[in-house]
């Protein structure tokens, strides 16, 4: 092949090629997509997500099951089938949470975000897109895997199990599935905000795991007006089965999530859009 | 074409782009020469929007790169720091950029093609040598087909085949009518491949000229001549506004005349000359003696070499 054929001359077929090579959000998103699949971390990391709702659900489930008998009767009044076999949402938000942060975290280490900027330099649309694009992902992969890990759960249970059409089951597995996705949001919000892999790590970490700890210390009076606000405890409201005073109420708990959410959001729109890349 | 106006970028107290006012023209291959850290590649972030200038602007044919509907068609670059993830091959990376300006899958192919990768773009870009790497730069930046190309230190990590492919595309895609802007800190490299010079130190403009003429402006040209009589022609030589001096016995190093004028004498006197030569100053030493007091950064031994250039 000729230079010149390959590299036909820009200023003739500019004007032409403007309609036909304007960058839009649809063009944005399936440039994204392409960058989200052609990682094989990406879906090594999805597939720990999802793993670890279906396996803990039901080694949590199965143990639950085999030593009921000897059991304390505390244990068993505190017993409920649907959150047990969800209780792999624990370690499926960290997964969740690593993936949303390396989506941008990696850009940044790599040098790859001033390849991502120079072709999108209003910035903004690839905000939306990652984010758009990891909601999705993860709603629909954690669904599933919601699914998988009620179904499995309850098999393993045995007799100690209910089926989907129990009051609040559906809910449950839907609300899980909601929470992680929100969770995913909030670290690609993160992964704007602080762009290295280890600071957006440790901070969703802190976020969800070490601040409901630490609230534990408040003084008593202080903790209901704190506590059940944290990302973390809002999103066991969004899925608790038996009411539980200490949480909020459903709506409340996906209410304070969103505003997490869109705070966050909110700041790295803000701060993409004025920073240096 | 590419017009900066006063611009300026500065980093806390330190100030990377200083004032800059200059115009790349289309059609031609413009170098941007300077030391290493005299803002070469702050300057070429700037133009691209990457990083934000405090002060002046800069604009790609006639509007800030960001306000382009197409940028990618407006400007290509090749950026000094890797913009590529190390975790994905040369074909997805092209493919994602495409993708952001519906630019059809076989164009990435092409340029894959163009700049020799067809080989390794299905694997982990990672795994590229540096040269590979700069080929897979080049592939971004032409493959929207843009009127501008900026290309920040391309040769570097190249292997001479490279290197001639480099200076050989470059022309080219001058030939064809685009702003070509090169940055380097080669001189030797600029002097063959550039037809016009913005040279910077410490941020700030120092030259924007033709390649010829800065070499011209930036040297007194000297004339060496070897004869048998030097010392008869020596004499005949001096005169006001004629520096000379006797490196040998019998050669003559002589500034403030033309090698056709000292011919002209040498015939004259009937001496007999072995050689007599013009001696260009090399676009390497122009550049020293212009940029001596602007490097940030002086190793012992550049100072050595400049004090005796100051001599």
């Amino acid at each position: 092949m000729s230079t010149t054929s390959s590299l036909a001359p820009a200023k003739v077929s500019q004007a032409a090629a403007d309609a036909d090579h304007r960058v839009s959000f649809g063009r944005v998103f399936a440039s994204e997509w392409i960058k989200f699949r052609s990682l094989r971390s990406t879906w090594y990391t999805l597939l720990a997500a999802v793993l670890a709702m279906v396996g803990i659900g039901g080694l949590i489930s199965w143990a639950t099951n085999n030593r009921w008998d000897h059991a304390p009767a505390r244990e068993l009044a505190g017993f409920e089938p649907i959150i047990t076999s969800l209780r792999g949402v624990d370690l499926a938000q960290l997964a969740i949470g690593v993936l949303g942060v390396l989506l941008i975290s990696g850009e940044y280490a790599t040098g790859m975000i001033r390849s991502s900027l120079t072709a999108v330099p209003t910035r903004l649309p690839v905000l939306w897109a990652k984010t758009l694009l990891f909601a999705f992902t993860t709603a629909v992969s954690m669904v599933v895997a919601g699914f998988a890990a009620f179904l499995f759960g309850q098999s393993l249970l045995g007799v100690h199990g209910t089926t989907l059409s129990a009051p609040g089951a559906l809910r449950a597995i839907l609300a899980v599935a909601g929470y992680l996705t929100l969770v995913g949001v909030l670290a690609v919000a993160l992964g704007f905000i602080i762009r290295s892999t280890a600071g957006g790590i440790a901070t969703l970490v802190g976020l969800l795991l070490v601040l409901p700890g630490i609230g534990q210390l408040l003084p008593s009076d202080w903790q209901p007006h704190i506590l059940p606000y944290l990302p973390s405890n809002a999103g066991a409201a969004m899925y608790t089965v038996r009411a539980d005073p200490t949480l909020l109420s459903p709506t409340g708990g996906l209410v304070t999530l969103l505003v997490w959410v869109v705070v966050a959001l909110v700041a790295a729109a803000v701060l993409l859009r004025r920073r240096d890349a | 074409m590419i017009e900066a106006r006063e611009l300026t970028k500065r980093y806390g107290e330190k100030t990377a782009v200083d004032k800059l006012t200059f115009t790349v023209q289309p059609g031609i291959v413009t170098g941007f020469l300077g030391p290493n850290g005299a803002g070469k590649s702050t300057t070429m972030r700037l133009i691209l929007g990457l990083d934000r200038p405090t002060a002046g602007t800069v604009t790609v044919d006639g509007l800030p790169y960001a306000q382009h509907r197409d940028p990618l068609r407006v400007a290509g670059a090749l950026l000094e720091a890797r913009a590529v993830h190390t975790s994905r091959s040369a074909y997805n990376h092209l493919l994602a950029l495409a993708a952001t300006h519906g630019i059809r899958r076989s164009r990435v192919d092409e340029v894959i093609d163009f700049v020799g990768l067809d080989q390794v773009a299905r694997k982990r870009a990672g795994a590229f040598s540096l040269g590979m790497g700069q080929r897979l730069g080049i592939a971004s930046a032409i493959l929207a087909d843009p009127s501008n190309l900026l290309l920040d230190e391309p040769v570097n990590g190249l292997d001479p085949e490279g290197i001639l492919w480099i200076r050989t595309t470059l022309r080219e895609l001058a030939a064809d009518g685009r702003t070509v802007f090169v940055s380097s800190h080669l001189m030797s490299e600029m002097a063959l491949t550039a037809d016009h010079l913005i040279v910077i130190g410490r941020g700030r403009l120092m030259a924007d000229t033709t390649t010829a003429d800065f070499i011209a402006r930036s040297s007194g040209q000297a004339v060496t001549v070897v004869s048998p009589d030097a010392d008869r022609l020596g004499e005949a030589l001096a005169g006001p506004g004629v520096a000379m001096t006797r490196t040998q016995p019998n050669r003559l190093e002589i500034q403030g005349m033309s090698a056709a004028d000292i011919g002209v004498v040498a015939a004259r006197i009937g001496a007999v000359l072995h050689e007599l030569t013009p001696q260009q100053a090399s676009l390497e030493e122009a550049f020293m003696t212009m940029t001596r007091d602007e490097v940030e950064f002086h190793s012992h031994h550049v100072a050595e070499t400049d004090d005796r250039t100051a001599a």
